[in-house]
């Protein structure tokens, strides 16, 4: 196969991400874009195996088709098993490990590309081709240690509070100005060495990896793994322009910016600027230092579950709003019950989504289309809020800062001005919650006390099932 | 602790302090009950529904008042029809009594009380303040008599609420004017929706619109800029010009509607007179009147304060006893009002005069005899004005991120230039494209839908799998050559992501339905 035939191949490819992407604003047409990718990826793929390089020689020849099919096939069938098995609550895991792969990968090739340069460069040539090499291992291995930190506190095994270092943004800013240095080495210094320089650098990226997603806290996760997403996509493009390939230069930089305005998206949402979630340490010294919160007046008032089934059966409107407390207690299928049945009563069923809720962009309304909730009545935020005060009863159920007033109202809370959902102007208020503790981000919730708030304490999925029961006889 | 009920004396009156129900809720608090026997019975609740949540009935009176620590009753004390004496005197010496007492009209019965030494605990002086909802007594008997008296006037009403167009001819649908949209007067209004009626609201707090516009009632307004919200949540006097704005409005729509609702009341006054007799004599013969500040005066001159009259064929009602009628559920509210305070004041174990707490400062009329009524007054804005400063906070936000960008533009341009001067020809083909394919993913992610983040996410991670074809081009050399084995390695991390990402993206969408 030609070059040239191979390098409109890969404008195809590239054409094809980009109408995956596009496929996707749409849940009618997201199916078919995710089509297009796997098209684009399996042209990529194939014409790499068969085609020409830019310098007359097969891209991949004899021993290496071995070597491709013994790395490619066990790494499907890996990939296919994890797709299969993943539990949708588990999302947030699968795609911080992806993200660890890829990352992983870029190191890999950043390291192997250097080792055996496929042309042979010289002058400004050479000198890019080193910088290029040493910005993607940089970015590669950022992404690699920081997913991985990321997946483990998204399944629970490192707690999720921020670990604060006493002087740690002096101590990333001394690795970032280490890793500068040893890449002047790399540059300058005589290439025997240069190896040395940029396994050194890889193991200081890699601690800045780990370290500054250790810093954030677990409510900012969302944030953290969609700027790893974007993360991603940049070493993808750094690896592209190392082996001057545009194709991945283009899906790299697309997956690059998607990530980088999912992390803005995310951001907003909670009022916070992109700097400030980076630099982590939230709920921990960001309340204190502006002054004390606002006092809360009242007292929180409980409710039982008849009395709640009471209310359900009377309301007219009911809107759900599903926090991560749903999610871990898996009471997705149930609530999806309860939203059948009401609907059958023709109640006005309703979920509301906060951009926040749960632990990855999206998260709530993949778990709700597990449990075939029908997405036309799943809302954003800015579409249900202006409905909130017609509605006669509002189930938060394992949420709490996405409804917090004090956002609104207390210019001392830690989380003011982030938008939220004003479910305390609804006429009733059942707040679904495991105990009597405080949200991730540490805040106390002037909600519960508020007189059209009733608590009802109890594991989400048991309550829920109760509801379910007792809505059913 | 003791708690005593006894039956109420007032002529007329069904309604008594506790339900059964509210009962049992008392002796979950830790309080004994004590009922005097029949005293439930013109409510429906029989002496052995009492027993039965183990209240004990006691059949004397004068027993019943000589055990109890606290007694709760409906109605202010007043002469005993059997006991020959004064239902104040029958308090024991130092004992508590919460009921309605309204202290501004009945010093007498006061002076009465402090001489028994007695705690008096008014539940007509609650503060009107959101953490007092839930024991305003005042709303919940408000609501009832909104609702009663639609269907007084509905009675009383020769017509249907409903509009009909039946073979036999047409039916119009009843116009009703609430006037005074407080707690009883968004009741009727309720009440008359649900019946089927045309209805229309006055009220001089503008703040108010919403509420009535929220039952479902147009909201009357006149061409008068005055707003007449007073202090807690009531209305205040307004200026005589309004006065007569308002009477021209009432007498327009006198002549057209079949029903009025009046209802308006300012606290330390007698009731506003709002309809003459010429608005009464304006109305079609069958319309009706109902009066709920009858007790107050009467918003209408003609009203009679506890009887139903009829002038020129229009009924007008102005029965006292509206929440009396519907004994059962008024005692229910009322008895569940006594409950939530008996709550606040520390059940039956922490029980406590607390004077510090507002709301039992503002109710309070006698502390073991001492007068302690009047409350100082509470500084007390009424419903909430709507957020209004929210928008304003959001502008200076976004003049903030305009100056960041410009910035940013700034150093972006001279990376830009700096890149131009450096680089060779080649790199910039690929900048090139890098940049275009930037802006490529710009456009396209911003159209992404927010349901679709998680998936969209899943996708451009199986799509990062690209950096496959980086491992591809490092597999051909010598198989033992470390650049294979990292060539290699990459490409099995890659195929995981390829084939996870969009496995399970595929997963994912396929759960998506309408």
């Amino acid at each position: 196969m030609s070059y040239s035939l191979l390098i409109v191949c890969y404008i195809a490819a590239s054409a094809l991400f980009i109408l995956s992407l596009g496929g996707l604003s749409r849940q009618e047409t997201a199916t078919r874009g995710n089509t297009y990718g796997i098209i684009g990826m399996l042209i990529a793929i194939a014409v790499t195996a068969v085609g020409t390089s830019l310098h007359g020689s097969m891209n991949v020849t004899g021993s290496g088709y071995a070597v491709l099919a013994a790395s490619i096939i066990p790494g499907a069938l890996i990939g296919a098993v994890l797709a299969k098995r993943v539990a949708m609550t588990s999302m947030p895991e699968l795609v911080a490990m992806l993200h660890s792969f890829v990352g992983l990968a870029a190191v890999l090739v950043g390291i192997a590309s250097h080792i055996a340069p496929i042309e042979q460069l010289t002058g400004t040539e050479h000198t890019i081709h080193a910088i290029e090499v040493f910005v993607g291992v940089f970015v590669g291995a950022i992404t690699f240690t920081g997913s991985i930190i990321a997946f483990l506190k998204l399944k629970g095994s490192i707690g999720g509070n921020p670990l604060t270092l006493p002087g740690r943004h002096v101590l990333n800013l001394a690795m970032v100005l280490g890793c500068v240095v040893l890449g002047y080495l790399f540059l300058t210094g005589s290439p025997d060495q240069s190896l040395t320089w940029l396994l050194v650098m890889t193991g200081i990226a890699s601690v800045i990896g780990v370290h500054m997603v250790m810093a954030i806290g677990g409510a900012d996760m969302p944030v953290v793994v969609s700027m790893l997403n974007s993360y991603s996509g940049w070493a993808a493009a750094a690896a592209g322009f190392m082996l001057s390939n545009d194709l991945l230069i283009i899906t790299g930089a697309l997956v690059g910016s998607s990530g980088a305005i999912l992390s803005y998206i995310m951001c907003a949402a909670m009022n916070r600027s992109f700097i400030s979630v980076i630099l982590g340490g939230f709920g921990s010294d960001g309340g204190s230092a502006k002054g004390p919160a606002m006092a809360i007046e009242g007292e929180m008032t409980e409710i039982d579950a008849d009395d709640t089934v009471e209310l359900l059966r009377d309301a007219k409107s009911v809107v759900v709003v599903p926090g991560y407390g749903m999610a871990v207690a898996q009471a997705q299928h149930t609530v999806s019950d309860i939203a059948k049945l009401l609907r059958q009563r023709k109640v006005n069923f309703r979920f509301a989504i906060h951009p926040v809720a749960g632990r990855l962009p999206g998260h709530m309304n993949v778990l709700l289309a597990e449990a075939n909730v029908p997405y036309d009545i799943v809302l954003e935020m800015d579409e249900i809020n202006e409905d909130l005060p017609e509605t006669d009863v509002v189930l938060v159920i394992g949420a709490n800062d996405i409804v917090n007033p004090s956002a609104e109202d207390d210019p001392n809370s830690p989380i003011a001005g982030m938008p939220v959902l004003q479910v305390w102007k609804s006429k009733q208020v059942i707040i679904m919650k495991r105990g009597r503790g405080t949200g991730y981000a540490g805040v106390q919730n002037p909600l519960f006390f508020k007189d059209n708030s009733r608590m009802l304490f109890g594991d989400a999925k048991k309550t829920v099932d109760i509801l379910m029961g007792k809505l059913r006889d | 602790m003791k708690i005593g009920i006894p039956k109420e004396v007032h002529p007329g009156e069904r309604r008594v302090a506790a339900t059964p129900d509210n009962a049992k809720r008392l002796q979950k608090y830790g309080f004994e009950v004590l009922i005097e026997a029949g005293a439930g019975a013109l409510a429906n609740f029989g002496d052995d529904a009492y027993a039965a949540v183990g209240c004990t009935i006691v059949p004397e009176v004068r027993s019943l008042y000589n055990q109890a620590d606290i007694v709760l009753k409906v109605r202010e004390p007043e002469e005993h029809p059997t006991e020959s004496c004064h239902e104040a005197d029958l308090v024991r010496e130092g004992g508590t009594l919460i009921s309605f007492i309204w202290p501004a009209e009945n010093e007498a019965l006061v002076k009465r009380l402090a001489a028994r030494k007695a705690t008096v605990i008014a539940m007509d002086q609650v503060p009107r303040i959101s953490r007092a909802q839930k024991l305003d007594a005042l709303s919940s008997m408000a609501n009832m008599a909104g609702y009663r008296a639609i269907i007084e006037a509905a009675n009383a009403f020769g017509r249907l609420f409903t509009g009909q167009i039946t073979a036999a001819g047409k039916m119009p649908p009843a116009k009703v004017m609430v006037v005074g949209a407080g707690v009883a007067g968004l009741a009727a209004i309720g009440a008359a929706r649900g019946l089927g009626a045309i209805v229309r609201a006055f009220d001089t707090r503008l703040a108010v619109r919403e509420q009535v516009e929220s039952m479902g009632a147009d909201f009357l307004e006149l061409e008068f800029d005055e707003d007449g919200d007073g202090a807690g949540g009531y209305a205040k006097l307004m200026s005589p010009e309004f006065i007569a704005a308002e009477m021209a409005l009432f007498k327009e729509q006198a002549e057209e509607v079949d029903i009025i609702v009046t209802t308006a009341l300012i606290p330390g006054r007698p009731a506003p007179r709002l309809l003459e007799r010429y608005h009464v004599e304006a109305m079609k013969p069958g319309s009706v009147i109902v009066d709920l500040a009858a007790e107050r005066g009467g918003n209408c001159e003609l009203t009679q304060p506890g009887e139903a009259i009829v002038h020129n064929g229009v009924t007008i009602i102005g029965y006292t006893d509206l929440p009396s009628r519907m004994a059962a559920q008024s005692s229910q509210l009322y008895g569940s009002n006594l409950c939530h305070l008996l709550d606040d004041m520390g059940r039956a174990e922490g029980y406590k005069v607390d004077l510090d707490d507002v709301v039992v400062r503002g109710a309070i009329v006698l502390k073991e005899g001492e007068m302690l009524w009047p409350a100082p007054k509470l500084p007390n804005p009424s419903p909430p004005k709507p957020a209004a400063p929210e928008p304003v906070a959001v502008a200076p936000k976004k003049e903030e991120k305009k100056g960041g960008s410009s910035t940013w533009l700034l150093l972006t341009g001279a990376a830009l230039v700096g890149i131009g001067i450096g680089a060779p020809p080649n790199f910039l083909s690929h900048f090139t494209v890098f940049v275009l394919a930037c802006f490529v993913g710009y456009q396209v992610i911003w159209n992404v839908s927010a349901a679709l983040h998680t998936p969209l996410m899943s996708v451009t991670n199986a799509i990062s799998g690209i950096i496959i074809i980086g491992g591809m081009l490092q597999v051909s050399g010598p198989v033992t050559s470390p650049a294979t084995l990292l060539g290699a390695a990459a490409i099995l991390v890659a195929t995981i992501n390829i084939a996870g990402g969009f496995l399970v993206t595929h997963r994912m969408l396929g759960m998506f339905r309408r």
